[in-house]
């Protein structure tokens, strides 16, 4: 197993996971090479291919000249929005699972192991069971196509997530060292402030992580509550394959594809230990 | 607010202040799980019943029976989705759990680089679905991607037209989901890989079992539990796939790539068949229930054997 003794077949070892890093890496390098071809050298040849002049002007009208629709500002204004739900949804959403996570593990109460029972339930609903009614509450409280729109659904959706999280995590933490600060008159949000939190940057981290990929990523909700300027950076995406599919402009595009996946490939990159903690969390046990 | 090690409260003191003093952490604990257990409940409990009713452009009262159902399994359509995910959900999670398992296995093998090799696997898990799909709807044009590059070096009878090809398209979908997610599985397979007790390796080897039949014998065994998890959330996913076949083939050419998620947004939001568009989300649920109701079944008779044992 993991000792050395298989020696004659590590050739093959190595061969194989060569040729499937090439594999998982190719989509990326085709894109990043394409975001530097000029439109006419893509057309000439094929997507695949190195480029022969360095076009960084794609980067530039990706960013702040390209047309979607009618509004020719580029993919930053959406980059904007999607900045403005994702940064605070994942705050939101973050600190009261994290309150939440320790009262329903921490602090029993009557019917806790329900109410927690019914708020993972939302890990499994299908979101389409969730978009006519969603749909409605955002009309009647005036949210509908607005940034804090998605903030709102993001915040309570993410609960789901949050609460499971951060509640398998303090589930583990003595209870006499709660019984202890209370006997000394420390009530719920001295503990949770002073014990708790300083003891919750390990599962802050992941849920962080977690919450703000998702959140990033998240394309359905975007495409179906907001319209034009308010758009997350997903859903402008893809408005902007629509609207150059007659004549394509494969190198903005690809310079557009790098720009919205650059913040959670980067989080990925420097928390990726995290990011894969969160993932095998409860699934080896 | 009855916990169970409230033993503290002074005597003498009036319920009402009491009360009053606790009544920001009464609100920090319950209107965040309040709210979000309510939504959960009130808003399925909404979509199923507009699904009884005839709703089309705005929601109405009223009771249709079953009749958006059978509307909606009778259409080619949802026919064509339902196929499709029973191909699409199969091919994905069999694929990638072959993969997975695969490259958690020769990572195992202590070889070097893992760290890099893990972080290339795994990588496109952090990337949304839409640049996915966008991503591989240029590679898999025939016009574009891999074909005309094949053309170019000179092969000029090499076919790989499948995006646009209605029996095909359906693998593109498979290849993509792959690519995205058998990094998933990788990872949770690799950490049981290490969470394997390495006496019992050691002991298969003494006994003079060779790498594979050890692997075969005494290490797979042990990730079924593992394997079973992977599956679960991979069928959801398949179930629920929506942006990817959205960003890779937009559910074309024609209808051939449809899937259920696809149907739903198309009856709720392109044609406005309100009632129809419930029944197949209320379709969609329930068969996401029938994968996960035999799983919470298969926990629950799990988590009993391991508690009398």
């Amino acid at each position: 197993m993991r000792d050395r003794s298989f020696a004659p077949s590590r050739a093959l070892i190595y061969l194989i996971v060569t040729l499937f890093a090439a594999a998982y890496l190719a989509p990326l390098v085709v894109v990043v090479l394409n975001s530097l071809r000029a439109d006419e050298e893509i057309a000439q040849s094929s997507m695949i291919g190195w480029p022969q002049h360095m076009a960084w002007g794609n980067y530039a009208l990706a960013w702040s000249g390209f047309c979607v629709a009618e509004t020719c500002s580029g993919i930053r204004p959406y980059m904007l929005n999607s900045a403005l739900i994702t940064i605070p949804a994942t705050i939101f959403s973050t600190l009261l699972g994290a309150v939440a996570g320790y009262a329903v593990s921490l602090w029993r109460f009557r019917g806790d192991n329900w109410i927690y029972g019914i708020v993972t339930l939302g890990l499994f609903l299908p979101q389409q069971m969730r978009l006519l009614p969603w749909t409605i509450v955002l009309r009647d409280i005036g949210l509908i196509n607005t940034l804090t729109g998605l903030v709102l659904i993001h915040t309570i959706q993410g609960l789901s997530f949050t609460v499971l999280f951060c509640r398998n995590y303090y589930i583990a933490i003595p209870h006499e060292l709660i019984r202890a600060a209370r006997i000394d008159g420390a009530g719920f949000f001295r503990i949770f402030w002073r014990i708790i939190l300083p003891l919750s940057s390990p599962i802050l981290i992941v849920t962080v992580i977690w919450q703000f990929t998702h959140i990033w990523n998240e394309f359905l909700y975007g495409v179906t509550f907001t319209t034009g300027q308010q758009q997350p950076v997903t859903a402008a995406l893809i408005a902007l394959s629509a609207a150059v599919a007659d004549i394509p402009h494969y190198g903005v595009q690809s310079a557009a594809v790098i720009i919205a996946a650059l913040p959670t490939l980067l989080i990925y990159l420097f928390g990726g230990r995290y990011f894969v903690r969160g993932l095998t969390a409860g699934a080896v046990k | 607010m009855t916990d169970v090690v409230s033993t503290a409260v002074r005597p003498g003191r009036p319920a009402t202040s009491e009360m009053v003093r606790r009544l920001p952490e009464f609100l920090m604990i319950w209107v965040p799980l309040l709210l979000s257990a309510a939504h959960l409940i009130s808003f399925s409990i909404w979509t199923i019943w507009i699904s009884f009713t005839p709703s089309t452009l705005i929601p109405v009262a009223g009771w249709v029976g079953l009749r958006n159902y059978t509307a909606v399994l009778a259409s080619r359509n949802w026919q064509i989705a339902f196929d499709n995910l029973l191909l699409f959900g199969t091919a994905f999670v069999l694929f990638s759990l072959i993969t997975g398992l695969l490259l958690a296995i020769l990572l195992d093998q202590r070889i070097r680089g893992e760290n890099v090799l893990r972080t290339i696997f795994l990588y496109p898990l952090a990337v949304s679905f839409v640049v996915t799909g966008t991503v591989w709807s240029w590679l898999l044009n025939p016009g574009i991607g891999i074909e005309k590059l094949v053309h170019d070096l000179g092969w000029m009878t090499f076919k790989f037209d499948w995006l646009v090809d209605r029996d095909m398209a359906i693998w593109t979908i498979v290849i993509a989901a792959i690519w995205q997610s058998s990094g998933f599985a990788m990872a949770l397979f690799l950490a049981g890989l290490r969470s394997v007790d390495t006496d019992i390796i050691r002991a298969a080897q003494i006994d003079g079992a060779g790498p594979i039949r050890t692997y075969w014998r005494v290490v797979l065994p042990t990730l079924w539990p593992i394997t079973v998890t992977v599956v679960v959330v991979q069928l959801q996913f398949a179930i629920s796939a929506f942006d990817l076949v959205r960003a890779l083939t937009n559910g074309g050419p024609g209808i051939a790539t449809q899937l259920p998620a696809l149907v739903v947004y198309d009856l709720m939001f392109q044609r406005s068949q309100l009632g129809r568009g419930a029944a197949a989300a209320v379709l969609m649920l329930l068969i996401l229930l029938a994968v996960l109701l035999p799983y919470a079944a298969w926990r629950y008779v799990r988590g009993r054997r391991a508690a009398h044992a």
